[in-house]
């Protein structure tokens, strides 16, 4: 009975607190990827303080997302994956990127510090197609001369859960190797030849920690805050790099923006010596002719104030701002597309 | 000499020595095994309390009460789940417990060995123990896409239809018990057949109905899977019903996957919660079941 | 006499069914009940099957042991989750069913009277906790447990003896196969102890007298006495089990592995039709085949369940004698 009057009296309290902030903030609503969920809500704390927009993020998933801006249940919709050119033109969508994010391989391997392992591609997919099944198989003994490799089985960990992650590390590896993309190719979730799955980053990471031998792949944020053992990639120059900020920028600089239509820039295995291969955008979806243009103008308000004022707050989060010229592009795809 | 003379009935008497002995050693065997298993079944009972303390209570607080679910680092709470699983479950034992108590009347007073009744009676039995996963699915096809989006009601309704088939249970066995000098008085006393049952039998069996709900509640308040696909969860503050709703369940399910340290912390905070919040309600309904035992 | 006087003094006795308008009311809510339960599992039944049908009818009948499951290809199979979701009930059986038979066994005829009620609350309460809750107790204290504990001298100790080893073989990742069924173990304990319990209290104790009485042991009175007499209520308390065990969704979804293959081994990964709905469900859209499938093993699931728990109900029924 305690309990219940306590509750109740929180509850009560609950709802005075919140009822005037409601009242003085307009609220927008979106839905969708789960990936960007954190930032989102994070901006969306800072923006409702700063201009008085208050976002209300459902983080449903990518798929979810996209069926909920068709039937236009929300202001904007989220994707981890670019939508499909003819489901934009049909549904009458603009599709413009909001922040980027990494994903990178983790391993778990006696007496191997983090980024000192060098892997590559190709070598990445062998691994999760079960070609290659020991760590001292002679093409990973090849790239680390320096390391001592152990003879032991290799455990790839993978998202058991449909996931964007899921989906930009097997478009990573779809684009590095022609027989993935032909066996198996890229989706939120896929037909895994080899390896154990596990619910969410936590899953795969605590996985390849318990497992001696273990791989998995993660995205970059979760990576750092957990100090996990990282593994450096070689990129499209030939280069080998290490997962930090600055080489997750130069793969976003190095996109191709002004030729990708719709703003779905491939920054998968982008060029330039120092870019890190494995760097995707999440997108979101807004309709060019809403019932109520005053709350698309709402949704392009609070993202034009994200672009200014929310790097700071990605990057403690391990997500990367937009570049400045892509920035402003959206700004004119903003002005020259969406009804307001 | 004595060897062979004696053979008969002492040989006889120590052959049944010796078997009774295996006898009651094999007997002691089994009793020493019993207590082992009993012994399992206490220390796994044990090991998930005393892990969801250890987990839990390092990083309980007033803020996770007064503050809704916050951003990574923003030092939220759970306030918003809490109250998002209070409304889903009262909603939903509010929407199953009518039903689940005509259900049972219907069972013990109108339909005491008619085929009908035992089909309802199978039915309701078959749903008590239904993956809880595929009522989700159920109120997501006749709920969520029609409705076209996620929402509290639709949490609730699934919350709902496992609550039935317990009340349904509980109502039944608690009128079978109120003997039939009760139910003659009432009807000797000219009452109607719906009075009897409203005002003596209800009245009779009421702390065993209560009981039944409350085990009800207990079930719903620590159901995830149904909710995954209804309510959905929400890390917004939200009381709407027209709205995806938080629930602890699903907050703890997004929490523990995530990223975030804090985050993490609140969900095994979480846990602590539903768990030992659950596990009360238990022990009060066998307490009210026991008084009236 | 008084009987007499309230006689004559009230109005003739309305007998049940006989009508006043409130009576009639009452008995019609309370048959609209009875019908409502049936309705909605009819409508849970073909609401599965109607959102499956997309799928049932792309791949007809071989959908059932196509062990196909390929969301790029667009190709789905339910061979894997549904050899998973026995595979792992039945074992957890193997194991529950020992340990709650010693539980029931020991709360009935050996613990003192004064411990009976509370150890017996106690595993009653095992199967209070929330399904989540062992989720992530299985995932963060078991799978560990598992990973370095057991599955590593397991592999070990059966080397190259030829049956063992494929049954225990693959890196130790701690999850798999055999753990989700140790957790789904633990959680249908006190689903099976609690039914033993109850039938093994309802033989008449003049039987178990007569044994004691001509010198049975505990063990013989239960093997002989007990156990036949109970048999048949024994084994629909073993289904009630099953048809927990089958349709678990949260916990087995953390530690089992989740992978779309069949593997011989117990330390494997595999999944259950419960798991992987809850895994692939979120990010599948309206509309999609992928959704449809899910549904379609939706459908499946429930009319697994229902025929063990049809099962289940009609063995124990002659306890509940209505």
């Amino acid at each position: 009975m305690n309990f219940i009057t306590k509750a109740l009296a929180v509850t009560l309290a609950g709802f005075t607190l919140a009822a005037p902030a409601a009242l003085r903030a307009q609220q927008i609503t979106g839905a969708g990827a789960t990936f960007p969920a954190p930032v989102y809500a994070k901006w969306g704390e800072a923006a409702k303080a700063a201009i008085g927009i208050e976002l209300n993020y459902q983080a449903i998933g990518s798929g979810g997302g996209q069926n909920q801006i068709l039937n236009r249940t929300v202001d904007f919709g989220a994707s981890d994956a670019p939508m499909d050119p003819a489901k934009l033109t049909s549904g009458n969508l603009l599709q413009f990127p909001a922040v980027m994010g990494a994903v990178v391989p983790i391993v778990n391997l006696p007496g191997i510090a983090a980024d000192q392992l060098k892997l590559t591609g190709e070598i990445l997919a062998d691994i999760y197609a079960g070609t290659i099944t020991k760590w001292n198989d002679p093409k990973l003994v090849e790239l680390n001369h320096g390391l001592t490799l152990p003879n032991i089985a290799i455990a790839p960990v993978y998202r058991a859960d449909g996931s964007g992650t899921t989906f930009v590390f097997t478009s990573y590896l779809s684009a590095v190797s022609p027989e993935w993309k032909s066996k198996v190719g890229a989706s939120t979730s896929v037909k895994w030849a080899a390896g154990n799955g596990a619910k969410g980053n936590d899953g795969v990471a605590a996985t390849v920690r318990q497992v001696r031998g273990g791989i998995g792949y993660v995205e970059n944020a979760y990576a750092t805050q957990n100090k996990l053992t990282t593994a450096q990639l070689r990129n499209k120059s030939g280069a080998f790099v290490k997962p930090t900020l600055e080489a997750f920028a130069a793969a976003a600089a190095n996109g191709d923006w002004k030729n990708a239509p719709n703003f779905a820039v491939d920054l998968i295995d982008t060029q330039g010596a120092t870019s890190w291969p494995i760097v995707s955008a999440t997108f979101i979806l807004l309709p060019k002719d809403a019932k109520d243009p005053a709350r698309s103008a709402n949704v392009m308000k609070f993202f034009d104030w994200a672009y200014k004022n929310g790097g700071k707050i990605a990057a403690d989060l391990e997500y990367i701002a937009l570049p400045e010229a892509v920035q402003n592009a959206v700004r004119a795809a903003w002005a020259a597309n969406v009804k307001s | 000499m004595s060897a062979t003379l004696a053979a008969g009935p002492a040989r006889d008497a120590r052959v049944a020595d010796q078997l009774s002995r295996r006898r009651r050693r094999a007997s002691n065997m089994v009793k020493l095994l019993c207590l082992v298993a009993t012994g399992i079944g206490l220390a796994f009972l044990a090991l998930i309390l005393a892990t969801l303390l250890w987990l839990g209570v390092s990083g309980l607080s007033l803020t996770v009460f007064t503050r809704p679910t916050l951003p990574p680092g923003s030092g939220g709470g759970l306030l918003n789940a809490i109250v998002g699983s209070l409304i889903q479950t009262a909603l939903g034992t509010a929407i199953g417990t009518p039903i689940g108590l005509m259900v049972g009347t219907y069972l013990s007073e109108y339909a005491r060995g008619s085929t009908l009744g035992n089909v309802v009676r199978f039915v309701s039995d078959v749903l008590l123990s239904a993956p809880s996963i595929l009522i989700g699915l159920f109120v997501y096809e006749v709920a969520v896409q029609p409705m076209g989006g996620f929402t509290g009601l639709a949490g609730s309704l699934a919350l709902a239809v496992i609550v039935i088939p317990i009340v349904v249970r509980t109502t039944e066995d608690m009128l079978a018990l109120i003997p039939v000098s009760l139910r003659e008085a009432a009807v000797a006393l000219g009452a109607p057949k719906w009075k009897s049952i409203v005002f003596v039998c209800y009245r009779a069996a009421l702390d065993g109905i209560a009981t039944g709900v409350l085990l009800a509640i207990a079930r719903v308040a620590g159901e995830t899977a149904p909710l995954l696909f209804t309510s959905l969860g929400n890390l917004n503050w939200s009381v709407s019903l027209g709205q995806p709703m938080a629930s602890l369940p699903v907050t703890i399910y997004q929490y523990a996957g995530s990223a975030f340290d804090d985050w993490v912390q609140l969900a095994w905070v979480g846990a602590l919660l539903i768990t030992f919040g659950v596990l009360a309600l238990n022990i009060v309904a066998r307490v009210v079941l026991r008084k009236r035992t | 006499m008084s009987q007499s006087a309230a006689l004559s003094a009230s109005p003739p006795i309305r007998r049940a069914g006989a009508a006043s308008p409130g009576d009639r009311i009452f008995s019609l809510i309370a048959h609209g009940a009875g019908l409502f339960v049936l309705v909605l599992l009819g409508a849970i039944i073909v609401s599965l099957f109607i959102g499956g049908l997309p799928a049932l009818r792309a791949f007809g009948l071989p959908f059932l042991w196509d062990s196909d499951w390929d969301p790029v290809q667009q190709v789905f199979g339910a061979a894997v989750p549904i050899y998973g979701t026995i595979v792992t009930s039945v074992i957890a059986l193997i194991i529950a069913v020992p340990l709650a038979f010693g539980i029931a066994f020991w709360l009935t005829e050996l613990a003192p009277a004064w411990l009976r009620r509370p150890v017996g609350t106690a595993i009653e309460l095992l199967a209070a906790v929330p399904s989540i809750i062992y989720g992530m107790w299985g995932f963060f204290m078991i799978v560990p447990f598992m990973a370095s504990w057991i599955q590593p001298p397991v592999i070990d100790a059966v080397g190259d003896i030829p049956v063992l080893s494929t049954l225990f073989a693959g890196p130790p990742f701690g999850t798999g196969i055999l753990t989700a069924a140790i957790i789904l173990a633990v959680m249908i304990i006190p689903f099976v102890a609690a039914t033993m319990r109850d039938v093994f209290l309802t033989v008449p104790p003049v039987f178990k007298e007569s044994a004691y009485g001509v010198g049975c042991t505990t063990w013989e009175v239960m093997r002989s006495i007990v156990l036949p007499y109970t048999r048949v209520s024994v084994v629909g308390g073993i289904m009630l089990g099953l048809g927990r065990a089958l349709g678990e969704t949260m916990a087995v979804t953390f530690v089992i592995g989740n992978t779309n293959r069949i593997s011989a081994s117990l330390f494997g990964p595999g999944n259950t039709i419960a798991s992987l709905v809850a895994l692939e469900f979120p990010e599948s859209q309206a509309g999609s085949l992928k959704l449809s499938s899910l549904l379609a093993l939706g459908f499946i699931l429930f009319v697994i369940s229902f025929i063990v728990l049809a099962i289940s109900r009609l063995l124990l029924r002659p306890r509940s004698g209505s």
